[in-house]
């Protein structure tokens, strides 16, 4: 097994996983939960992917793909927000309104080629044994993205006036209120931010990661691991980092554990019984809810957890106030 | 009270003519209110008259239908509490407005316009901690909000105001929440801020307190002005009362003397553990009698609610308790209840009622199954309705209709709702705790009287209270808690407010100093010696420490001259805080309002 290209490739995969669960956080922190990642993403990788095929310019189809999760979200911010519909049902809804969407549009795009967004090594620093080959040599541009993501956006939501303002509104948005904070427009903002980063994380796979339009098999379900993994990472940038990268690891580990007809000296019973490799395709999830349950009971500890708000629509005037 | 009213001085505040209508309520009918720098200035009524409306429309979260508000001169016009806050008001609300998992500092500087991106949080520390300074105030600025008590906690909300330069600050019910001590370390606060000039608006429904700190006066009734920029002494706690309520309020209930008749509630030898699973209730062995108020008094979580809940069967337990003969320990609540047993539970809102139903439904909780209102397997709405409607009405409870939701009531409606639930099932057994916190002195009236009335009628009443003068009043005998035992139980002939408070900190009965039933305290419910009780707990321990004023300890028998007392409210409340032992430190939280009635006699 070549334990480099297992991280390397976890990285790259974990890449697509942290951007989406870096927007949701940002949702949330706002106090609204966006369940329709999964769609968002869909429908960010037929943008991305259709506007680079039919102009031959990959970074358009970027624009284009953040532009679509963007918009989709205020789908959702306009229900939840404005007419203060329940969260959950209004985010299920979204990922079906996505995956639908992207699926008529994209059609007749499944097996086309379209440009892709380069690879970069990164000088002196790819030099670093290890290290270097597995984070800083021949990525693509979107992973080192990654990689300035997590510090901005820890420095953004717990240094910054604008991030003070976000995890007020999502903690006690009474409180930011009686003080002049402007809560719709915050929770639309941080909506619709979400969105993009869910629609940067889509077209991630389509033109740049993993190319291609496979359908709703381009996403595969990587929107709800996004979801959970921001619940797993308690809404810190770093924590969803980690887990991301963990994750992709993990699916590239197991996928490399089924190659070899001998491991360890012993016959691969992976290799012998395609039974088992059913078990070996749950390891990544069932490994990521323990963590997610030893986190929670960390975090109850420490008092981190979910924002107080989360999911409670705000209304002002309420009794009490 | 040092202010000096200067006639020719802008009013820092003037609202004139405010009108502000909700659906079903005029909250505000024509209201004016007028405040100069430097004073404070008590907004007093009962719940629901409309203060805490009054002070939301000032600072900008409702805006009134008509009417004019004026600060320092200049006519304004509030669109969101932003603007309030550019002309300088800001308000301490009852429910702290703060984000729990952020430091004091965070909360301070949100919604304010500087730092303009990068927080820099080191230097906002320090600018907080010369501000909290300036006023007296000790905060930690790096702290979390969950780190605080309650009193640093309001503290923050101060400084908040503070910080934004208000001249302006608005307090709502800002001792409600507060320890004895914390409040008179607030107030001190408030008297050192209105001293620089700021002018302090103090809403209250308790009457010894505006006594205590307000300069002026004004009394809202059922969202009208009853009296407007009084002066506080021309006014006794009768004559406010009457303001606040439209009517005379009896402070001394009138209680019938009545022999206690059969058994009714009996419990042998009761032992629960508490919700860390540490005994609570140890050996608790009581009996309670036909027509007889016995009074449950002792320091908070000496297992007071334990004994609540094992009897209302919320709660596991050992030993027996037997109601009507029947033994209900153990046995789910529905049981207890069909042998007659009422519940007036502390949490209003959590056990009492369920917030988002109607008052119809409240009211059918526990005869949803029961002739008229079920019929079979259905509700009849319209006999559920009757019912509520009547009921609202023999208990005057204050609501646009049957419909509205009970979260929409104000403390005292939303408990007379739970009264007229609970009394209405005739009850052989009423268990009612701290019935009357909280509520203003028209609905503590009216709750006690009705107790009293059930008493009349027969009723067992077994009242838990925090209020030594509420339990002074009411029963007929008081068994006092200490660590889950009983201690003792005392007949209301032998009340005397210092053997209670030696036993409320665990002494026997049997083992209290002979010296105290001379010093017997005055008539229940009015004026008590505190300090006295203080100088037998010394005397009795034996401890030879300072006293508060830092005179040595007095002998019991000598009187203490009330002027050699540290007057309450003075330079240094916390400095004298500081002096007392655990023990005082217990008993004034428990006779708190009884040492400051005797201060101001």
């Amino acid at each position: 097994m070549n334990w480099i290209e297992i991280f390397r490739s976890g990285i790259s995969t974990g890449t697509v996983l942290l951007i989406a669960a870096i927007g949701e956080i940002l949702t949330e922190r706002s106090g609204i939960q966006n369940l329709g990642v999964e769609g968002m993403m869909l429908v960010g990788a037929m943008a991305g992917f259709k506007v680079a095929f039919q102009t031959g310019n990959v970074w358009l189809g970027l624009l284009a793909a953040i532009a679509a999760g963007g918009l989709l979200s205020l789908a959702h911010a306009l229900v939840v927000i404005h007419f203060q519909a329940d969260q959950t049902v209004s985010g299920l809804s979204l990922t079906f309104l996505g995956t639908g969407l992207a699926l008529v549009l994209g059609d007749g795009l499944t097996g086309q080629t379209a440009p892709v967004i380069p690879s970069a090594t990164i000088p002196l620093l790819s030099q670093i044994p290890y290290l270097g080959p597995v984070a800083f040599a021949n990525h693509n541009l979107l992973v080192y993205l990654g990689y300035l993501l997590m510090p901005l956006t820890w420095y953004y939501i717990n240094k910054t006036r604008p991030g003070l303002h976000l995890r007020a509104v999502g903690e006690n948005p009474a409180a930011a209120d009686t003080l002049g904070v402007n809560i719709y427009r915050t929770r639309y903002l941080y909506t619709f931010i979400g969105g993009c980063f869910a629609g940067l994380a889509g077209a991630a796979i389509s033109v740049a990661i993993a190319p291609g339009w496979y359908s709703n098999l381009t996403v595969n379900g990587q929107g709800w691991i996004a979801v959970a993994l921001v619940i797993f990472a308690h809404w810190n940038p770093w924590r969803a980092a980690l887990g991301g990268y963990l994750f992709g690891v993990l699916r590239r580990f197991t996928l490399d554990l089924q190659g070899p007809r001998l491991l360890f000296g012993l016959a691969n019973p992976f290799f012998f019984n395609t039974n088992l490799v059913f078990f070996l395709q749950m390891a990544p999830y069932l490994l990521t809810i323990i963590a997610l349950i030893w986190g929670s009971s960390a975090a109850r500890r420490k008092r981190i957890g979910s924002p107080a708000a989360l999911g409670v629509p705000y209304q002002r005037g309420e009794r009490g106030l | 009270m040092t202010f000096k009213e200067t006639p020719d001085a802008v009013p820092a505040v003037e609202m004139q003519d405010i009108t502000l209508r909700f659906p079903g309520v005029l909250a505000n009918d024509h209201v004016n209110f007028t405040m100069y720098p430097g004073e404070i200035h008590a907004l007093l009524g009962e719940n629901g008259a409309g203060k805490s409306t009054l002070m939301n429309v000032l600072t900008g979260l409702y805006k009134p239908q008509s009417g004019e508000i004026r600060i320092h001169g200049k006519k304004v016009s509030f669109n969101s509490p932003k603007d309030a806050i550019a002309n300088g008001i800001g308000m301490v609300h009852q429910h702290f407005m703060l984000v729990e998992n952020q430091t004091v500092t965070e909360n301070i500087l949100i919604g304010l316009d500087t730092p303009r991106f990068a927080l820099n949080l080191k230097k906002y520390d320090q600018e907080v901690s010369d501000l909290a300074d300036q006023f007296g105030i000790h905060i930690d600025p790096t702290a979390k909000i969950w780190q605080l008590s309650v009193g640093e906690q309001q503290r923050v909300e101060i400084l908040k105001i503070l910080y934004r330069g208000a001249d302006i600050l608005i307090m709502d019910e800002p001792t409600a929440v507060l320890a004895p001590q914390e409040a008179d370390e607030l107030i001190a606060t408030l008297k050192g801020m209105a001293a620089q000039g700021k002018a302090i608006a103090f809403i209250s429904h308790k009457l010894a307190e505006v006594k205590q700190v307000a300069d002026k006066l004004t009394v809202l009734r059922r969202g009208r002005v009853t009296a407007e920029r009084m002066d506080l002494h021309d006014f006794t706690r009768e004559s406010l009362a009457s303001l606040m309520v439209g009517r005379e309020v009896i402070f001394n209930l009138h209680k019938c003397d009545q022999d206690p008749g059969r058994e009714v509630l009996r419990l042998e030898d009761v032992s629960a553990l508490n919700n860390k699973n540490l005994p609570a209730l140890r050996n608790v062995d009581l009996a309670l009698h036909e027509g007889e108020i016995l009074g449950i008094a002792g320091v908070a979580g000496n297992g007071q609610s334990e004994l609540v809940e094992v009897i209302t069967g919320l709660r596991p337990c050992t030993g027996n308790i037997w109601l009507e003969g029947k033994n209900i320990a153990n046995k789910p609540p529905a049981f207890s209840i069909s042998q007659g047993l009422a519940h007036i539970p502390e949490d209003r809102i959590g056990v009492g009622s369920a917030p988002n139903l109607s008052l119809t439904s409240n009211i059918i909780m526990k005869r949803y199954d029961q002739e008229p209102i079920s019929h079979n397997w259905q509700l009849d709405y319209v006999a559920a309705d009757t019912l509520a409607g009547g009921l609202k009405d023999e208990y005057d409870i204050q609501a646009p209709s049957v419909q509205t939701q009970a979260r929409k009531l104000s403390g005292g409606n939303l408990q007379k709702l739970i009264l007229a639930r609970e009394l209405s099932s005739t009850p052989r057994l009423i268990v009612a705790m701290q019935p009357t916190r909280g509520l203003d002195v028209g609905a503590i009236e009216s709750v006690q009287q009705l107790l009293l009335r059930q008493r009349e009628q027969g009723c067992a009443i077994l009242l838990v209270s925090e209020d030594l003068d509420e339990l002074l009043a009411l029963s007929d005998r008081i068994a006092v808690m200490y660590e889950g035992h009983v201690v003792g139980t005392i007949c209301s002939a032998d009340f005397d407010i210092t053997k209670i408070g030696l036993m409320m900190t665990g002494t026997l009965p049997q083992d209290l100093p002979p010296e105290v039933p001379e010093l017997k305290s005055p008539a229940p419910g009015s004026v008590s010696d505190f300090d006295s009780v203080l100088d037998h707990v010394k005397d009795f321990e034996q401890i030879e420490q300072a006293s508060p004023a830092g005179q040595p300890v007095v002998i019991p028998e000598e009187e203490i001259p009330p002027s050699e007392e540290p007057s309450r409210g003075g330079s240094s409340p916390s400095a004298q805080d500081l002096n007392l032992s655990e023990k005082e430190r217990v008993l004034r939280k428990v006779l708190g309002e009884n040492y400051n009635k005797g201060d101001e006699a």
